[in-house]
């Protein structure tokens, strides 16, 4: 009884989403379909918002990019911050647990093989996205996060792993501390926090767009020191 | 042609999806829920938005299925004398 009644509420909310989504009057058209000439987003996407500066727009290639680091910059700081908040709560956390994680399955000869091939190749790769990541898509995030997860595969397939844990924390101090300063230098000249000092360039080229690459260099370094060191906390218990 | 990987696509991951909340033990619920994103990650590329896919697959598909995996072989049984 309880199950056919989950499934008819069920139902019901998707009739509803459904009918909201794509009824008569609806806004939401069909992929494609969508006019964006007459929405704030056709400004974005021709990079004409701030028409009055001498040199208009962040000038790098990725829309989502120029959003996320060039207008909304400190929102992004806003998410460097949760991150170091969970960071921080589990390295406190962590001294509770009092031992080290062991598994109940020894990693065997495929996964400690496997991990030295590949292993290297999602680090390399996570710091192609985010030193590309004003050109095309990623970025800081998701590098940051691809860097943590090849130190995880190294945590997983050597039980005597064991990173540099200060060399992490150094690191990840000094690319917080890079980027406020930025952001204050960013005041100092132009007036507003975290504006975007320094030439464009050329769309496309990979020194181009000011401030931006140097941002999401940064915010990959941090991000990716910051997931390591929360793996190593999560896994070897107590912090000494 | 690519509406019928969407189609295909979607409806596997509403099994997937009734299949993470059925299963009885929990670590087969982990990996459904895992396929699910990874499912996801392409219908992200289809609909263009690359960006989002990736850090699906990074996040959505990786570093949350370990830490659910890494809890679930942590916990041990307490309270359960019967």
């Amino acid at each position: 009884m309880k199950r056919i009644i989950a499934i008819l509420l069920t139902v019901a909310v998707g009739i509803f989403i459904f009918t909201g989504l794509y009824g008569e009057d609806s806004d939401f058209k069909a992929f494609g379909e969508k006019n964006i000439s007459d929405t704030v987003a056709n400004s974005y996407v021709d990079k004409n918002v701030d028409a009055d500066r001498e040199s208009p727009e962040s000038g790098s290639a990725n829309v989502v990019t120029s959003i996320v680091v060039n207008y909304r910059s400190l929102d992004t700081l806003g998410e460097v911050t949760v991150l170091f908040v969970s960071a921080l709560g589990v390295a406190l956390l962590g001294g509770f647990l009092k031992e080290k994680v062991t598994f109940s399955v020894k990693p065997g000869f495929i996964l400690k093989n496997g991990m030295k091939i590949i292993s290297g190749i999602i680090l390399i790769t996570g710091i192609y996205i985010f030193i590309h990541g004003h050109l095309s898509p990623g970025g800081g995030f998701p590098g940051g996060a691809m860097i943590g997860s090849s130190f995880l595969l190294m945590y997983l397939s050597d039980e005597e792993f064991k990173t540099k844990i200060t060399a992490f924390k150094i690191m990840e101090g000094t690319a917080g501390s890079l980027i406020l300063i930025i952001g204050l230098a960013g005041l100092s000249i132009g007036g507003y926090f975290l504006y975007n000092f320094l030439p464009n360039g050329n769309v496309g080229d990979l020194i181009s767009a000011g401030i931006v690459p140097i941002l999401y260099v940064l915010v990959g370094l941090k991000v990716g020191s910051e997931i390591s060191n929360l793996l190593g906390n999560f896994l070897n218990g107590e912090v000494e | 042609m690519i509406e019928v990987v969407e189609i295909i696509v979607g409806a596997l991951m509403l099994l997937f999806a009734v299949l993470a909340i059925e299963s009885k033990k929990l670590i087969n619920s982990v990996i459904y829920m895992s396929l699910m994103s990874l499912l996801s990650v392409v219908s992200f590329i289809i609909m263009k938005a690359p960006d989002v896919g990736i850090t699906e697959a990074v996040i959505g598909s990786g570093l949350v299925t370990f830490l659910f995996v890494i809890t679930l072989t942590q916990i041990k049984k307490t309270g359960d004398t019967k």
